[in-house]
């Protein structure tokens, strides 16, 4: 059996192990040039850091995982981006060599199995002024100071919505940034209802406990405040920001008249949880419930032959990850998991389960924006635009909506508004993209390589 | 105040620096190998190198390769997100308006 892998994340190095041990040949491919994806973001390897344990949480654990690459039945491709799937021939279009660069190969892959693992981007909900420099997402945070040792500013508001917020603040004081706050959007009634019913079917993530009141004495060490039900609902700057309004928010995230208050800064960073990254997933013609990709008990998709494992499928977490990418890599190499694989598995989404419970995205954020406030980064449409459209009786649908707005056919392709769009909007997020990622012409054109030895 | 490079003296990780140097619009900026051209800029206290449709300034939204806010010219070769490429001595980086590449 040949098994490619999508993605060297926990999902994906999991699925790796665990198809090496059914007797599988692999390939696992990433686009960056290092394993471990955006939780094990490792630093560059020629900074030869002596003592990368320092900032990498379960370091220990990762280098155990990591070492399946170098397994003798393992290729592992970094740099490596899967842009097309061809479902007719079962064949994984990839391009190696620099980002977005030019004349990189082109090579095609045709896999007994296809594993998915393709993890998720920061979901961030719009609000005036976020389109400003100095805005960025918690994630784009996380991997500046934990994969470069860049800060993004000297001072710098942390806010949205889940525990990921905790690690982007400890990332941040790392590299010397002050954080003036970490804000949780979801007051703490919502957030206790969420984690703490049951909690010894959490017995899987026992850690978390643990990391967590590591994070709070940081905080605490920084006297950084963490508060809950306040969120970011403006940001002020003519060419960069430099200054934020939060404001207390009710259950549902409506603003509490009044409890405005401004902080000046030079960075915010802002995250209200992820999306998933499907475009594969559609690619190869599987079947998404709710944007996320729909699997049985062994992980594989609605596609024969194709399987996804981690953020994909829910998002849960590293742990919940490296479960399910266990199953499918055991499941595409054509051995069964045994009961404990699943075991495991079904434990970890309950993670998953409580995370969404915790810290879910109140629907009255809407009431944040304004009419010129940007939804659609890249072509800039506004939620005016957007509102005004959905009302006209001539722009039926999502279809008409793009063309007539042009919200999400920027280069992004509706990566980040999509979600939005489709909830202000209402009607299903649509991710019908052919090409999974941007190619240039000249590299369409190129030779195809085949398979090589 | 901008983003910096956290200095290597200071850095617990114990990292080797190999300086490097690359141009933007010409003029030189300089970090080190390993950064992506978005780390080199960020740390060189700038925040935006491209202009969207309507003008408007922008740089490193997501830093994981998703937005394209980030998009500029490397080598004469236009739309490379800054965040996912590592910046190499030499590099001959130019900023870019949207209206330059439509």
């Amino acid at each position: 059996m040949n098994v490619v892998i999508v993605g060297a994340g926990p999902a994906g190095l999991a699925a790796a192990e665990h198809a090496l041990r059914a007797g599988a040949r692999v390939t696992v491919l990433d686009q960056a040039e290092t394993p471990g994806g955006q939780y094990h973001r490792m630093l560059p390897e020629v900074y030869a850091a002596r003592r990368p344990d320092r900032i990498q949480h379960g370091r220990a654990e990762f280098d155990r995982r990591r070492r399946v690459l170098a397994h003798p039945r393992c290729r592992w491709w970094p740099g490596s981006t899967v842009w097309a799937f061809d479902r007719a021939e079962k064949r994984v279009h990839v391009l190696r060599g620099p980002s977005d660069g030019s004349g990189r190969r082109r090579l095609t892959l045709v896999p007994d199995a296809l594993i998915l693992a393709t993890g998720a981007h920061d979901r961030t909900l719009p609000f005036p002024g976020w389109e400003l420099p100095g805005v960025y997402t918690a994630g784009a945070a996380q991997a500046l100071a934990k994969g470069e040792r860049v800060a993004i500013g000297g001072r710098v508001l942390v806010a949205g919505a889940g525990p990921f917020l905790l690690p982007v603040a400890e990332s941040l004081l790392g590299v010397g940034a002050e954080v003036v706050a970490v804000l949780e959007a979801n007051p703490a009634s919502t957030v206790r209802k969420g984690w703490s019913s049951r909690p010894w079917r959490l017995a899987a993530h026992a850690g978390k406990a643990g990391e967590l009141v590591r994070y709070a004495a940081t905080l605490a060490r920084h006297r950084v405040p963490y508060l809950m039900g306040r969120a970011v609902i403006e940001a002020r700057g003519a060419d960069r920001v430099r200054e934020v309004v939060t404001a207390k928010l009710r259950a549902d995230w409506s603003v509490v008249p009044g409890t405005e208050r401004t902080y000046e800064v030079d960075a915010v960073c802002v995250g209200h949880g992820f999306s998933p990254q499907p475009e594969l997933a559609v690619a190869a013609g599987c079947v998404l419930d709710d944007g996320f990709v729909r699997v049985d008990t062994v992980q594989q998709t609605t596609v024969d032959g194709v399987f996804a494992a981690g953020e994909i499928t829910g998002i849960g977490g590293a742990i919940t990850a490296a479960a399910e990418g266990a199953v499918a890599g055991r499941a595409a190499a054509g051995g069964t998991p045994d009961a404990a694989l699943l075991r495991a598995r079904d434990r970890a989404r309950t993670f998953a389960e409580r995370l969404a419970v915790a810290h879910p995205i109140g629907p009255a954020w809407r009431s944040w924006l304004r009419e010129d406030t940007i939804v659609c980064r890249c072509e800039e449409t506004t939620y005016g635009e957007l509102t005004r459209a959905t009302e006209d009786e001539s722009c039926p649908g999502p279809h008409a909506l793009k063309l007539g707005t042009r919200a999400g056919l920027g280069p992004c392709q509706g990566r980040i508004c999509g979600p939005t769009v489709a909830e202000l909007c209402g009607g299903a997020e649509r991710h019908h993209r052919p090409i999974v990622q941007p190619i240039r012409l000249g590299e369409l054109a190129a030779r195809i390589e085949g398979e090589p030895e | 105040m901008s983003g910096w490079l956290l200095p290597r003296d200071r850095d617990p990780v114990g990292r080797t620096d190999r300086p490097i140097r690359i141009t933007v619009d010409g003029e030189p900026v300089t970090g080190i190998e390993g950064q992506s051209v978005a780390g080199m800029l960020l740390a060189a206290g700038r925040t935006s190198w491209r202009t969207t449709r309507s003008g408007a300034p922008r740089g490193v939204f997501c830093g994981i390769g998703a937005c394209f806010d980030c998009l500029l010219t490397v080598n004469d070769v236009p739309d490379v997100r800054a965040c996912r490429r590592p910046a190499a001595d030499g590099d001959e980086v130019r900023t870019q308006s949207r209206e330059e590449t439509a």
